[in-house]
Order: structure tokens, then C-alpha cells, then sequence
């Protein structure tokens, strides 16, 4: 008997997932409906959903405030630094982990992840006297680096159990036919690695976008990224539901958009090795 | 099979990601280990010479201690045990046929773009807040009296915001798994008459078991250091602190960083108590 | 001001810009500030001051206590991330102590820094010298509702008594039409709940620490404090005041859902701008209450701007300082939104002003800032300068710690008794750990 899905199952499945569905993304809804209400709306009771006086108002007053194109600029430019960086470094080492391994393989990925255990705000007067030495305080390139080193264990767990599933005679046979390790890594290896690479890409640059913590204590003006955009506007006088939800939105957009359209190939690569 | 040369090839190329990990690491924890010996107060002119064990002693023996161990655990446990039994609900139903199944796992994944401080501010205020907040509006609609969640029920509201958080990752993952379910074997389950809440028992759940172990593992990295949830939300009041917070407390309020090193090295060990038993979970898990 | 207007007043300060770089060098300043009204309009008037000097400004607008943590540990490390910080009366002793803040005591004539009020002066100086230049300063009054307070069939007395506030808080309430007769900050946090309560206590005759640095939670005073603060805001207080701060009190004021309010003298003109505050022409001013003590419960604060010592800056961080605290920043703001916008409480001549004077709580607040003595805040002597704090680096931090046992308080979590033995607790060992 072949599995038949009744059009009635089918229907309660689709109802139920969207309610669901609805319900977890309800709060960015309500966020971003909110920032197109004036104060007085935001805060009405009974609250208004859809019918309201639409209003770009509030972003006005943001981007009046605030220069968001910087704030912007610099998240992409550091959320991407790092990430790309942390390619680079975190691919040959993977390679090496999953077609060479040794007994010691395991111990180094575990002791790798639990660097990122370490609480930050504990080692930010010893970080924040490193920056001043080498002088890069409030700068990206400082950033780049703080948050690839952050990011670094995730991107070698994630790309060591992509290369794992790669089958090793494929590689073997590359070399038979004399190519040289770089070849190996470039022509052969990355190409099938392409959708697990795409995935550790967008992942980490979510994760460094949405990293609050080194991206406020080591800015000031300069290198300041929407994290520091959004902490002007967590509790400014009087009413501000409105202008908070247009912040909100403005420092969520870029990052939402990008994650819908990229989110097959971030859903097929994030696996972690949890599938075998 | 890896040859010398390869693997010292392989050495190389390690290398880079080791060393940076390993300067990342011993840097600042050196340097935190020499501050926590130190009587070292920014707010009065610095490093004031040798301390011995004070800090260390005074950072366990506060009253705030244990309870912000106790806070640590119910928060990561708490999180882990929604998004892990929520997510695997929501990983099941993804995986039925359905109309508009892209659609609803946007609609699920969208809160893991959202950046902590945003998430924070916006369930604080426009959700959460016991005057103006929607959350009172409906309760008022239905005659009931707006709870104040982030005074009296703070750990549980802060769990509920980090589970929003994190939810989409679990799910994601597990719908990986779930997907790659052997239905043949579903099948002959279902045509031997196992009930569904066996056949999730004895097929799906111990399928998932690497999956989960996969969450729970980098869950909880991320999980033991949030900061950004509490800090904007109930600023460590209302039984909320966790250690990462009391540390904050003493490095950057008291401004006794000295002390608050200390309470940093005890997060460590923490950290790697932690992590030992996971390891140890997780290292079963993964050579099977 | 006219698209074209600004346009030519622009490049007329692009010229002069110009102009001025051949002479001095034009600078970029970096300044952090908080995100309150008044520097958010200061934000937006930055080009007067390009205009006017040459120098850019770069800002940083952080949340308070977002700003606090970046300021202390860029000045702390000496990060030099800054030019000019934002700070107030409780970091600036401490930070000039430690030699980490150029001294303002050669600013121009035309400045007039003998103009700065004196109680805002003291308080930002140590030593006898001028560490940071008031923006605005403030006092906290009562603010209150006059329909309902008629309502009610009272009359606010120019200076009430807190059994008084407390009889007129109850005739106000009506919880069925949400109007919560007082409106109190419960927040933990030192600058927040922890400023108010600490304030309201000396009112009652209690005080932090004795003559030789021993913590006072234990004495009858500070159970008199809580009890009282308790049973009013229960009685009449907003739902879930315990993480109310000024801001969340602010929008509740202006939405109508306060009789009596008693907070800082700045909201003054928040609640009074139509078109913010529902309720701007029904709201009367009076001086912060007392128990007879002789000591009444209004605090002193200001935020200034400071120069973190080593900046390279120096000499255009103090045109900066002349401008935006200088009496030609007051008659710009005064120009550009009239005079109730202008930031308050920090010069005598803008009290002298015929123009301010006219504007409905100027008065009471002048009266308020006159009557706090930062220098002997209590009933009983203390060894501490500070109303709402006491301006020792260790204050902080314990005063958070102590405000959030409170807060507990308030949400029901614990009694007075329990809060006030963890507070003692906490405090005694926190002084323990700095030495005292």
C-alpha cells in the first residue's frame, strides 16, 4: 500500500502549519507594521492591525538621527570580512581534519568549540588593552578579526562534517591522475563542497551580523555597526514604540531579506553532520 | 592511504585556524588569570598590587553566587528542552505534505535573523510591557489582569524570548534529520500496526539522536554566554542573573575587574564542566 | 528656514569652513552622548557649530547605561575612542581624582563660566576646579495632574508633606479608568529606581553609610522608606512599577495615566509639549516632599561634557564645550522650538531671563535645584558628597545590587525585612572588598 495523503490530511496540515508558522513570525510582523503607525497608534488600545494611517514618519525621524548607510556599510563589511577570512583559514584546516585525520582529530574540534565558551565580558579590559596597543579600536579591521576568531570553531565544525561526507576514493583517484594538493582542494574538493560552503557562509554571516556584545564595546563612531545603531534607540524619552519598531526593522531588514532568499541552500547545508 | 608527506601537508594546513585559536584563547585567559590575583580597580587609579586568592574567595562566597549558577542552568535547560520538544513537533509537521510549505518554513526561520538587543527591545516593550505592551491589551480584552512578565515571571519570560530565538535553528536541524528518515522502514511499522506514538518512539527519536545531540551541543555554547536578552530586559533584577551577568556586574558596574576576573576563571571551569559531559555525549554520538 | 536659506547658510559655512582650516586646523570630534531629548536636539544643531568653528562631530548616541559601560572603559584603559564624553555628576569627581579629565578653568571670558549655576558648578568640580560644563541640570519635583487633583477636592500645597502626596495619591486613583494616583520609579538600577528611593530616604531621616563608612540599611529609617514607598504605590501605584524608570513613567504621564508623578525637573517640559503630552495644559509643579525632617527628597544631577585628558583635541573639544553649553546654544534652541525647549538647570542668567521666566516651571524648577545640598544630604552627617548617590567609585555597583533587592520588592518577590538584610549584607561586603 503506498502511502495516499488524503486532500482532508493534507488541508489540516496546512492549516495547522500555518498557524504556526504565523504565530512564531507574528512578532517581526507586529514589528514592522508598528513602524509605519504614529506613536499615539502604536500604543492604542484596542490595538489596530491593518487599518491605520500608513506613515513613514518614523523612518524620517531614524534616518534623520542617524546616518543608517554607515551603520549599515560597516555591519556588511564586518559581518562579511569575517566570514570570508575565517574561510579561508578555517578550509585547509578542515581538509586536513577530515582526509587526514589522526587520533588527535576530535580532541582539536572539541577543544576548538569550547574556545567559545569563554564569557566575554570577562576578558573585555584584557581585549580592550590589546586593541588600544595595536591600535585598532574603532576600527573594522579590528572587528573583522574579533569576530572571525569568534566565528572560527563553528565554521571548521561546520565545513569538517561537509568534507567528511565526501568520499575519499574520489580524492584518492584526483591524485592518481597527479594533481597537486592545492588542485585537489580547488578543482575537486570545493566544487562538491559548494552547498556545505554556501551554508557555513550565510550562517556565520548571520551570526557575526547579530553579534552585540564586541561590535558595541570596541566602536565608538567609525566602525560602528547596526548593533550600535539599535542601542541609541532602546530607551529614548516619552513615547517610542513607533520609532524603536522603525530602528528595529531598519537593523533587521537587510539580514531578513537576504536569509529568505538564500534560505534553500542555508536549510539543505546546515546539518552539523547530524544526518549520516 | 595519507602518506608522510601528506601528513605533514595536513599539519600545515592546520596550522593557522589552530595557532589563532590558540593565541585567542591563552591571550586574554593569561591575562585574565594574572588580573584575578590582582587587586585591579579601574575607578581607583588601577592595577593596586597583589591579591592572592581575595577574589576568588569573595567571588564564591557572595551571596549572589550559587543563585547565579542555579539562574545559568534553568535558563540553558529551559531553552533546550522547548526548542529541542518544539522543535521536533515542528520538524514533523514541516516534513507533511502541505500547500505553501516554503512559505510557512520562512515564516519559522525568521526570528533566528533577528539580532539579540532587537529581540530583546521589542518583546520588552511592545509585547511584554504590563501597560502598554499587547499582551495586556488581550488580557484586558479577555477581563484578565495583565501579568507583569519581566517582574514576576522574568526567568520564565526570558526563556520564552530565547526559545523564540533559537527554535528555527532546532528546527532546522531536525528537519534535516526527519528528512532523511527511511520511510520503507516507516512503512513496515505502519503495516505492522505499530501505533504512531510507538513507531515516534522506537523509529523517529532514536533517528534524531545525533541530530539532537548536534542542538544541544551548539545551543548550549551560544546559550551559556547570552547577555544581551537580560541586560535589556530585566538588567540581572528579579532573580535573572546568570554568572555571565554577575561578571558583568563586577567587572563593569562595580568596576572591580580584579574581582570579576576571578568570577571569569570560575565561568571557565563552568564552561568545561559543561563541556566535558557534552563532550562526552556528543563524542559517542558522533563515532557511531 | 527655507530649502534655499539652509542651502545658503550652508554653503556660507562651508566658506567660512574653509576659510578657517587655512588659519587653525579643522578637527573631527568624536562625542558619546546619551540618547535623552535634549542631546538628540543638540545632535541635529551640530551644523551651527561646523559653521561657527570648522570642526566636524561624529556622535555616538547610546542608551545610558549602554553609555556608561563605554565611557568608563574607554576612560579607564585611556582607549582615547572620545573626544568629549558625557557624564555626570557622580563620575566626574571621581574620574578628575584620577587625573582623568582636562580641567576647564580656562575657558573664554565671553564663555562665562561664573554664570554656571552654583550648586551645578560644585558638583562638577574637584578641588575648587571646573572638570565638565553643564548641558542641562535638573532637580526632581512633583508633577502633577490639576483637574484631577481638583477632582479630588485637594489642593497641592507649593511644598507638600508624603502623608499629604500619599492622602492625594489614593483620592486620585481609579484603577477602572486607569488612573493610578502616583507614578514612582521602581526600576533597578542606581540611576534609576535606586536615585529615587535613595533620595526619597533622606527625606526620612536615613542615610547609606555612617561617619565611618558603615552601611545603614539595617537602621529604622530605611524600613520607614520601604514600608512607605510600598504601601502607596500598591495603593496607588501603576501595575508593574517595579520596572518602571524615568522613561516608562514619562509615557505613562503623558498619556494621561498619572495623577502625580515626582521624577526629574527636565520632564517638565516633555509633559507640557502638546505635542507629545495629552495632558500638557493640566499639569502643576510643586517641590519634592518631606516628614519635617528638615531634609526633603529632591536630588541634584547634571550631565556634562567632559574631555578625557591625553585627547589630541583638546582646543576644539573646548570650542565645542563653549558651544553647546554657552549662553548662544540657549538662544538658538530658544529660536529654533522656543524657549520651554531649551535645556534647563544649568545657568542663573537663563533664570534671569524675562523670556524663561514666563515659561510655567521654570520657577519651581530653579527652586528645586536651589534647595539640594549635595554637600550634607542628610539628616544625620555622612562622610559622602552626593544626594542620590554617594560619589565613591565602589557606589555603582553596590547601589545597583541594592536597587534590584528592592525591585524585588516591589514586584512582590520578597519582604522589606528580606531586601534590606541582603542589602546590608551586600553592601558591607562590597566596602569590605574596596578597603573601607
Amino acid at each position: 500500500m503506498a502511502r495516499t495523503v488524503t486532500t482532508n490530511r493534507k488541508l489540516i496540515n496546512t492549516l495547522i502549519a500555518w498557524t504556526i508558522g504565523l504565530l512564531i513570525f507574528f512578532p517581526i510582523l507586529w514589528t514592522i507594521l508598528t513602524s509605519f503607525k504614529t506613536e499615539a497608534q502604536a500604543i492604542s488600545d484596542p490595538p489596530v492591525f491593518l487599518f491605520f494611517d500608513w506613515t513613514l514618519e518614523n523612518y524620517a525621524v531614524v534616518q534623520e538621527r542617524s546616518n543608517y548607510m554607515r551603520f549599515l556599510w560597516n555591519s556588511i563589511i564586518i559581518a562579511g570580512g569575517s566570514t570570508v577570512l575565517g574561510l579561508i583559514i578555517a578550509v585547509p584546516a578542515a581538509w586536513s581534519m577530515a582526509f587526514v585525520p589522526s587520533k588527535r582529530t576530535k580532541d582539536i574540534l572539541l577543544w576548538m568549540l569550547s574556545t567559545k565558551m569563554l564569557p566575554a565580558v570577562g576578558v573585555l579590559y584584557p581585549i580592550y588593552l590589546i586593541f588600544i596597543q595595536l591600535g585598532i579600536l574603532d576600527t573594522r579591521a579590528g572587528l573583522v578579526i574579533v569576530l572571525m576568531l569568534i566565528n572560527l570553531p563553528i565554521i571548521v565544525w561546520m565545513l569538517y562534517t561537509y568534507f567528511k561526507e565526501i568520499p575519499g576514493e574520489i580524492l584518492e583517484a584526483a591524485r592518481m591522475d597527479g594533481a597537486s594538493l592545492k588542485d585537489e582542494i580547488l578543482y575537486v574538493l570545493t566544487p562538491m563542497a559548494v552547498p556545505g560552503i554556501a551554508s557555513t557562509l550565510l550562517l556565520n554571516f548571520i551570526l557575526a551580523w547579530n553579534e552585540a556584545f564586541w561590535t558595541l564595546n570596541l566602536t565608538a563612531a567609525k566602525a560602528a555597526p547596526l548593533t550600535a545603531f539599535i542601542a541609541s534607540y532602546s530607551s529614548p524619552e516619552g513615547l517610542f514604540y513607533a520609532k524603536l519598531s522603525a530602528a528595529s526593522t531598519m537593523a533587521i531588514a537587510p539580514i531578513l531579506v537576504l536569509g529568505w532568499f538564500s534560505q534553500k541552500q542555508l536549510v539543505r547545508g546546515l546539518t552539523f553532520g547530524a544526518v549520516k | 592511504m595519507a602518506t608522510q608527506q601528506s601528513r605533514s601537508a595536513a599539519r600545515l594546513m592546520m596550522a593557522p585556524a589552530v595557532i589563532l585559536l590558540l593565541g585567542w584563547m591563552l591571550v586574554p585567559l593569561i591575562m585574565t588569570l594574572w588580573f584575578s590575583f590582582r587587586v585591579y580597580l579601574p575607578m581607583r587609579g588601577g592595577d593596586q598590587g597583589w591579591a592572592g586568592l581575595d577574589n576568588y574567595i569573595r567571588f564564591v562566597s557572595s551571596s549572589s553566587f550559587w543563585p547565579s549558577i542555579q539562574v545559568t542552568l534553568i535558563i540553558v535547560g529551559g531553552v533546550l528542552a522547548i526548542t529541542i520538544v518544539f522543535g521536533i513537533m515542528l520538524a514533523l509537521l514541516l516534513d507533511q505534505p502541505m500547500w505553501g510549505q516554503g512559505i510557512v518554513r520562512i515564516l519559522v526561520i525568521a526570528p533566528f535573523f533577528v539580532m539579540p538587543t532587537v529581540s530583546a527591545l521589542v518583546w520588552k516593550n511592545i509585547f511584554m510591557d504590563p501597560v502598554n505592551g499587547l499582551f495586556a491589551h488581550l488580557w484586558k480584552f479577555f477581563g484578565a489582569t495583565p501579568v507583569e512578565w519581566l517582574s514576576q515571571a522574568s526567568l520564565q519570560s526570558i526563556i520564552m524570548i530565547v526559545s523564540w530565538q533559537w527554535l528555527p535553528f532546532a528546527t532546522l536541524i531536525l528537519l534535516t534529520a526527519v528528512q532523511s528518515l527511511d520511510s520503507e522502514q516507516m512503512e513496515a511499522a505502519e503495516m505492522d500496526g505499530a501505533p504512531v506514538h510507538k513507531r515516534f518512539w522506537f523509529l523517529t527519536l532514536p533517528h534524531l539522536g545525533r541530530a539532537i545531540t548536534i542542538v544541544v551541543l551548539i545551543q548550549t555554547i551560544f546559550l551559556l554566554s547570552i547577555f544581551a536578552e537580560i541586560f535589556v530586559t530585566t538588567g540581572g533584577a528579579f532573580g535573572t542573573r546568570t554568572l555571565t551577568y554577575l561578571i558583568f556586574q563586577r567587572v563593569l558596574e562595580s568596576q572591580n575587574v580584579g574581582l570579576g576576573s576571578a568570577g571569569g576563571v570560575y565561568a571557565i571551569i563552568l564552561a568545561n564542566i559543561v563541556a566535558i559531559f557534552l563532550m562526552r555525549i556528543v563524542g559517542k554520538n558522533l563515532d557511531k | 528656514m527655507t530649502l534655499s536659506g539652509k542651502f545658503s547658510s550652508t554653503a556660507l559655512g562651508l566658506i567660512a569652513a574653509l576659510s578657517m582650516s587655512s588659519a587653525a586646523t579643522s578637527e573631527e570630534l568624536t562625542i558619546a552622548t546619551v540618547n535623552n531629548g535634549d542631546m538628540i536636539r543638540m545632535q541635529g544643531l551640530t551644523e551651527d557649530f561646523t559653521e561657527k568653528t570648522g570642526h566636524t562631530v561624529e556622535w555616538v548616541t547610546l542608551e545610558e547605561n549602554v553609555l556608561r559601560q563605554r565611557v568608563t572603559t574607554d576612560i579607564s584603559t585611556k582607549g582615547g575612542a572620545f573626544d568629549l564624553m558625557t557624564i555626570g555628576m557622580y563620575e566626574t569627581p571621581i574620574w578628575a581624582k584620577n587625573g582623568w579629565l582636562v580641567p576647564l578653568d580656562d575657558l573664554s571670558d565671553e564663555y562665562n563660566a561664573d554664570d554656571i549655576l552654583p550648586a551645578m558648578a560644585n558638583g562638577l568640580s574637584y578641588d575648587g576646579t571646573l572638570y565638565a560644563a553643564p548641558f542641562y541640570g535638573e532637580s526632581s519635583m512633583i508633577m502633577y495632574r490639576t483637574d484631577l487633583m481638583e477632582k479630588a477636592g485637594l489642593t497641592m500645597p507649593e511644598a507638600p508633606t508624603w502623608d499629604f502626596i500619599k492622602e492625594a495619591a489614593i483620592a486620585m486613583t481609579d484603577r477602572d479608568n486607569e488612573i493610578n494616583g502616583i507614578c514612582l520609579r521602581g526600576k533597578a538600577g542606581w540611576g534609576e529606581g535606586g536615585a529615587f528611593i535613595t533620595a526619597m530616604s533622606n527625606s526620612f531621616g536615613a542615610r547609606w553609610f555612617d561617619e565611618n563608612w558603615k552601611p545603614q540599611f539595617d537602621t529604622q529609617p530605611w524600613a520607614d522608606t520601604l514600608n512607605f514607598y510600598v504601601d502607596l504605590m500598591n495603593e496607588a501605584g501603576p501595575p508593574g512599577y517595579a520596572t518602571n524608570g524615568f522613561n516608562e513613567n514619562l509615557s505613562l504621564f503623558q498619556q494621561g495615566k498619572c495623577g502625580m508623578w515626582i521624577d526629574a525637573t527636565v520632564a517638565a517640559s516633555f509633559v507640557t509639549n502638546p505635542n507629545d503630552s495629552t495632558v500638557a495644559d493640566k499639569v502643576g509643579f510643586a517641590l519634592a516632599p518631606d516628614n519635617g525632617l528638615g531634609k526633603r527628597s529632591n536630588w541634584l544631577w547634571a550631565w556634562a561634557l567632559a574631555i578625557p585628558a591625553g585627547t589630541e583635541k583638546e582646543a576644539a573639544a573646548k570650542e565645542f564645550i563653549e558651544w553647546a553649553t554657552g549662553t548662544s546654544y540657549i538662544e538658538l534652541v530658544a529660536e529654533k522650538e522656543g524657549w520651554a525647549n531649551v535645556p534647563p538647570g544649568a545657568r542663573t542668567s537663563l533664570y534671569e531671563n524675562p523670556n524663561y521666566q514666563s515659561v510655567p516651571f521654570a520657577k519651581m524648577t530653579l527652586d528645586s535645584i536651589l534647595s539640594a545640598d549635595p554637600n550634607n544630604p542628610t539628616v544625620d552627617p555622612v562622610p559622602y558628597v552626593g544626594i542620590q548617590f554617594a560619589a565613591i567609585p565602589e557606589f555603582a555597583g553596590i547601589a545597583t545590587e541594592v536597587s534590584q533587592e528592592f525591585s524585588a520588592v516591589y514586584a512582590g518577590q520578597q519582604t522589606v525585612e528580606e531586601a534590606l538584610e541582603k542589602a546590608q549584607a551586600l553592601t558591607t561586603d562590597a566596602m569590605e572588598a574596596a578597603g573601607y
